[in-house]
């Protein structure tokens, strides 16, 4: 069972039904204590990170706790962003801090570039996937495949980071270290790739 | 590199797609599921459904419709056509809606912008503007381009994405339906004033209608009906077209 965690950060309607369409079996627990009989942990989230302030220190000992198992974790959007220690845009909001770094305004430098491309923000649309290491999340996605993007903020290339995305500067689109795993773009609005990544998390999941 | 997108337009009434549906070789056309599925497969990288009665006794088969479609393709779905109030919008996003677009509610009560940016994300609400040329300015018009206003396309567009506005869908009521082309002067216009995406839509005829848009109106996204309905693979072939001059777009494998 897969702890889909809803903590008031956008509509989760998409999401639910990417993972049935996948015939995963999901539920929606209204307290940590419920995290114990799950098997993986979805967290996903649009909007502000100041939402995350939401999971308390309650939900993330519920999710370490699932995590230690050897459980996968998979971050969505914010939900990558909260992997991380935290946000520049609410800085006083601790993230989940299980990967080092804080996310930060795409900042493409407007007029300081050398280019007469127009860098928007928010980034929103389809952008190419480069993968940068063995990842198993990615397994079946090919180097330059296009997934959907709808964010301001991103996380830095660390070592965590598998896939990154170029939209002005470098950002982590994919971070996975052991179980753990995040991805900025939105894969139950990816289309066929997005489908597959969910897929390899489902397949994560021991029997 | 960030694609620009290529989006299909369904207008519906009564659970059934309205324009563009009587094009030989089409099957099933009538049906907005079947022919979300059929361009999801040929490479759409976006839906949008607009509902043109959007009376009080169809909204439930509006919520059908959205149903159905998010339940067969896993693309940014946006739905629109007389959405009023908050609940209008709940029920289209509990439905499987990841987008809502607000025309006429949204220049009569601005607030209502913010009100569903706070609650869905900025992402989630998109501002339509139908837009008409007079002498060198563009006018508003609202209730379908029944009613002129007052107000200008491009102030009315910064004012928007200032109140929490994620995108913006800018018809040429000019255009629309000549398919001689996009309004690039409108768009660019627009596309300038804002720090967000805008979709052109109004005047698609041929692919290269596609490229001016692109390149001269700079926008982000091109969305049009009927072009689609005219062959089997009219998304796909557009790409391949786009690809070759130089404009990024996503090609599904």
């Amino acid at each position: 069972m897969i702890a889909l965690i809803d903590y008031g950060a956008g509509n989760l309607t998409s999401v639910r039904k990417a993972l049935a369409h996948l015939d995963a079996k999901f539920s929606t627990p209204e307290t940590p204590e419920m995290l114990r009989s799950a098997d993986a942990v979805i967290v996903p989230g649009v909007g502000n990170f100041e939402a995350t302030s939401a999971l308390g220190n309650d939900w993330h000992r519920g999710i370490a706790a699932t995590v230690e198992k050897g459980n996968p974790l998979l971050g969505i959007c914010l939900g990558l962003q909260w992997l991380f220690q935290g946000s520049d845009e609410a800085p006083d909001v601790s993230g989940y801090g299980a990967m080092k770094g804080q996310c930060q305004l795409i900042d493409c430098g407007a007029g300081k570039l050398a280019t007469t491309e127009l860098f928007k923000v928010p980034h929103v649309g389809w952008n190419s996937l480069h993968k940068t290491r063995e990842s198993w999340l990615l397994q079946g996605v090919t180097e330059g495949d296009q997934v959907y993007f709808t964010h301001s903020y991103a996380a830095p290339v660390t070592d965590d980071c598998v896939g990154l995305t170029h939209y002005g500067i470098d950002f982590a689109s994919v971070v996975e270290r052991n179980n753990l795993v995040g991805v900025q773009f939105h894969p139950e609005k990816s289309g066929s790739v997005g489908l597959r990544i969910l897929k390899n998390f489902i397949d994560r999941i021991r029997p | 590199m960030l694609s620009k997108r290529i989006i299909a337009c369904l207008d519906v009434r009564n659970g059934s797609v309205v324009k563009g549906i009587n094009f030989e070789g089409l099957r099933d056309a009538g049906d907005p599921a079947s022919l979300s599925r059929r361009y999801n497969k040929d490479g759409i990288d976006e839906v949008v459904i607009l509902d043109v009665t959007a009376t009080i006794e169809k909204r439930k088969a509006l919520a059908d419709t959205i149903r159905r479609v998010s339940a067969e393709i896993f693309l940014p779905l946006c739905v629109g056509g007389g959405i009023k109030d908050e609940s209008h919008a709940n029920a289209a996003i509990e439905a499987g809606a990841d987008k809502i677009s607000l025309n006429t509610a949204a220049l009569q009560q601005p607030e209502l912008l913010t009100t569903l940016a706070k609650r869905y994300g900025s992402q989630a609400v998109i501002v339509a503007i139908d837009a008409k040329r007079e002498r060198n300015k563009f006018h508003i018009y609202i209730r379908s381009g029944q009613q002129a206003t007052d107000r200008d396309a491009v102030d009315w567009a910064r004012e928007a994405a200032d109140r929490g506005a994620g995108e913006v869908l800018l018809t040429s009521i000019d255009q629309d339906g000549t398919k001689s082309g996009f309004d690039c002067e409108l768009t660019s216009a627009v596309s300038n004033a804002v720090p967000i995406p805008v979709i052109a839509s109004g005047g698609a005829g041929t692919f290269d209608h596609f490229v001016d848009v692109f390149t001269k109106g700079q926008a982000d996204a091109a969305l049009a009906a009927s072009i689609f309905h005219y062959n089997e693979h009219a998304v796909s072939d557009l790409k391949h077209y786009l690809t070759h001059r130089g404009i990024p777009v996503r090609l599904s494998c």
